[in-house]
């Protein structure tokens, strides 16, 4: 037993910290968000230049081998500095498929720009109206020649437009599958926007788009388990980033009541505020628990079961938790907790879409239940 | 980062479960499973095959009969006891009593009360709180006053003290009384004495709960003669003691094995009952409760276990994070008491108390207690330290308001 994170763990969150404090300020962050990108390149450099792009690629891949306990504190300092670069995205979803069920070909293609931050992927997974399935159905992929024609809609794509590939999932006459995509390719269409934490997304629409038999990532039919894995590990980073977002909600706050003078008093002399601190405190470190245990589980699981149960426990947990914490971070700032000069109510956005991206507490719940 | 246990702490949760398989009186655990209180003769027999075992005390020095384990090793023999339906020790004695000898106590005290603590002979029960003084212990009344005549060498003790869990009982009591209501600071005229309870003028008066059974009580003292040699530390050092002891809360007191055995009842109890024809463990709502409370103990599991690195790597007492599992351990014991009285719905109706007669005819063993467990358990956000005091606590010690 031995819940501290390893010297390298650390050093890397530290030097990680180090750079956001300087670079990732929050009046930086309002300047990245408000650029046409919506997403600094300098910002994506650094984060491949400490590595942190090949962690979880497997040595062969070019990577460190590394799991999701190894990019925890990783993505606890992006919570907390409200990072929109989509690492989670690219390293956790579209580049994690295409390690996985990628050809040496595909991989020598791709992987080497995805380390050195030179080539940023995008997984095109959920599709309208069909909220957190990750069965593609919307989107078709039909046998044309030796390539294959897809069509369909997908939405809520994160970094579409600034990706060099889409990852499309898409229904084959075999079953889901996996597609290497140009998002800028005759026959894509996205259309951009933004989400309320910042980040840039688009629903990318594919007609009658021709690709070669070199796009099928794996073999067709056969992606189900591979998509299942990987939205499993990225929902461990969410709870990674989202434990982050907690911690500074809770740091603020606490802050706040300790400086905040009303009757002559700070009100954090109020034993009510008190007892409320101390509740959002204690979900932090409920959630914490299973953050921990979910990414543990991600890792080293013996079986996708185990692993899938531990993380949608997480996702429930940290998705009640967001909730509490957020609301009551805003509650306990009274009227400037509403607005948007302080961090405060970024991060409670952030907290807010924590429970929207890969499932809320009631998909996660029934999730939960069904592999008990 | 590594969650698991190693194959040395394994091995000894193997050896745990083993013994307890083997020597846990099946008649006793039937209790613990089936919610009947424990008599004063099942809990000095149980104390009495953990004494000869050598496990009746792990937390003390070897030298007077610990076992040696390191913190770890006592969670895991803690959470083996939950998930056996074992029932743990009465905390008063081997847990609060003797910490204080063991820390505070004379070589005579030590000499002559730790061995029978440890060997079970006397039942201790514990005298803090009095009808005025619950959360704010610091105003007891309860007098000992140096004696005259014939008790100069002793404290005559008179006032009342309340909540004493098992009381009844009581073989020794353990208690705070003012020996000093001048004192500049109320403290410090506050002092920790042993009394043996078949002395004269102690009166023990049931207080039968809501859910009727009798497991606590009030204590009257009518000027009661103790030897002054039964006072520990130095007079008016009462408050030094209680602090102390504060300090020794166990990491276990999330009660995850415990938890664990109810939650695992509380699914067959679920798969059992029946709504609309199908398993009421298959019904959203009630499934989506029972999924929640099966999180959060998840969660207090692991949040235990990094409490419990944290504390065997810093070698810092627990602190605040004792408060945490206390909030969060004893909300879960409750949200599951509360759902097996739902889970049993009509039938959770009839009313048996816990520890009167024999239930009979066509009213089930099993669930008519589980309404009474449910109103027994209203108790565990209220005892050791209400939950309101323990977010005092850490809003004090954690967060620095």
């Amino acid at each position: 037993m031995n819940f501290d994170h390893s010297e390298e763990q650390q050093q890397l969150a530290d030097s990680l910290r180090k750079y956001l404090a300087t670079n990732y300020s929050f009046e930086q962050r309002k300047a990245i968000l408000t650029s046409a990108s919506g997403s600094s390149d300098a910002a994506w450099a650094a984060f491949a230049e400490m590595g942190l792009t090949a962690i979880t690629l497997s040595e062969a891949d070019g990577g460190f081998g590394g799991g999701a306990l190894d990019l925890m504190a990783v993505m606890e300092a992006f919570g907390e500095a409200l990072v929109v670069e989509p690492l989670l995205e690219n390293v956790g979803l579209a580049g994690r498929l295409l390690a996985r069920t990628g050809s040496a070909a595909q991989k020598a293609a791709w992987l080497p720009g995805l380390i050195d931050g030179s080539v940023k992927l995008a997984f095109a997974g959920l599709e309208p109206g069909r909220r957190y399935d990750l069965a593609p159905a919307g989107t078709t992929a039909t046998p044309e020649g030796s390539g294959w024609v897809l069509d369909g809609a997908k939405c809520m794509v994160v970094g579409a437009a600034s990706a060099t590939r889409l990852v499309v999932s898409a229904a084959a006459p075999q079953g889901s599958s996996l597609f290497l995509v140009d998002p800028h390719a005759a026959g894509v269409t996205l259309n951009p926007s933004r989400t309320v934490d910042g980040l840039r997304v688009a629903d990318v629409r594919l007609a009658n788009l021709l690709v070669g038999a070199d796009a099928l990532l794996g073999t067709a039919g056969s992606a189900g388990p591979a998509i299942e894995e990987a939205h499993d590990f990225a929902c461990a980073l969410l709870c990674a980033d989202t434990i982050g977002a907690m911690q500074s909600a809770c740091d603020a706050t606490l802050d706040y009541i300790k400086q905040r003078k009303q009757f002559g008093v700070p009100i954090g002399s109020f034993q009510v505020l008190q007892h409320r601190m101390v509740e959002m405190l204690i979900c932090t470190e409920q959630a914490r628990s299973l953050a921990i245990l979910a990414a543990s589980k991600v890792d080293s699981a013996a079986t996708a079961a185990e692993r899938s149960r531990a993380v949608s426990a997480a996702m429930v947990k940290v998705a009640d938790s967001a909730r509490q914490v957020s609301q009551e971070s805003v509650q306990l700032h009274g009227g400037m907790g509403m607005t948007e000069e302080l961090k405060v109510s970024h991060t409670f956005r952030r907290l807010t879409t924590a429970a929207l991206r890969f499932g809320d507490a009631d998909h996660h719940l029934e999730r939960y239940a069904a592999l008990g | 980062m590594d969650l698991s246990y190693s194959a040395d702490e394994q091995a000894f949760r193997n050896e745990v479960r083993g013994w307890l398989d083997a020597n846990l009186p099946d008649d006793i655990r039937a209790k613990v499973t089936g919610y009947h209180g424990l008599s004063k003769d099942d809990f000095l027999r149980w104390h009495k095959i953990l004494a000869a075992k050598g496990w009746s005390v792990p937390h003390w020095p070897v030298e007077w009969g610990g076992t040696g384990w390191d913190i770890t090793q006592r969670y895991i023999y803690d959470e083996e006891f939950g998930l056996a339906g074992a029932p743990g020790l009465p905390s008063f004695g081997p847990a609060m009593c003797a910490s204080v000898l063991l820390k505070f106590g004379s070589p005579e005290q030590k000499a002559r009360f730790l061995p029978r603590i440890r060997e079970g002979d006397d039942f201790w029960v514990q005298g803090y709180s009095e009808p005025g003084s619950g959360s704010d212990l610091a105003s007891l009344k309860c007098r000992a006053d140096r004696g005259t005549g014939a008790n100069s060498d002793k404290y005559v003790i008179n006032g009342q003290k309340i909540w004493t869990t098992l009381g009844h009982y009581g073989d020794w009591i353990f208690c705070l009384v003012r020996t000093d209501s001048t004192a500049e600071k109320r403290q410090d005229g506050i002092s920790f004495i042993l009394v043996d309870m078949n002395t004269p003028g102690i009166t023990v008066r049931p207080l039968i709960l809501m859910d009727g059974g009798h497991e606590v009580n009030e204590v009257f003292f009518d000027n009661v003669a103790v030897p002054v040699e039964n006072l520990v530390h130095d007079e008016g050092k009462g408050w030094t003691v209680a602090k102390y002891l504060l300090g020794h809360e166990r990491m276990g007191s999330g009660n995850v094995g415990g938890s664990k055995r109810e939650l695992a009842a509380l699914k067959e109890l679920a798969g059992r009952e029946l709504k609309n024809g199908k398993p009421l463990i298959e019904d959203v709502r009630f499934r989506d409760k029972l999924s929640r409370v099966e999180i959060e103990l998840d969660a207090l599991e692991i949040t235990s276990m990094r409490f419990l690195d944290k504390m065997r790597r810093t070698g810092q007492p627990p602190g605040a994070d004792v408060s945490m599992l206390k909030i969060r351990g004893t909300e879960v014991q409750q949200m599951i008491t509360e759902l097996m009285m739902q889970a049993a719905g009509p039938m959770a109706q009839p009313f048996k108390a816990v520890s009167h007669g024999n239930v009979s005819g066509s009213i089930d063993h099993f669930t008519s207690r589980l309404a009474p467990r449910y109103f027994n358990y209203r108790k565990a956000s209220i005892y050791a330290g209400s939950n309101e005091i323990q977010r005092n606590i850490i809003a004090k010690m954690s967060l620095g308001l």
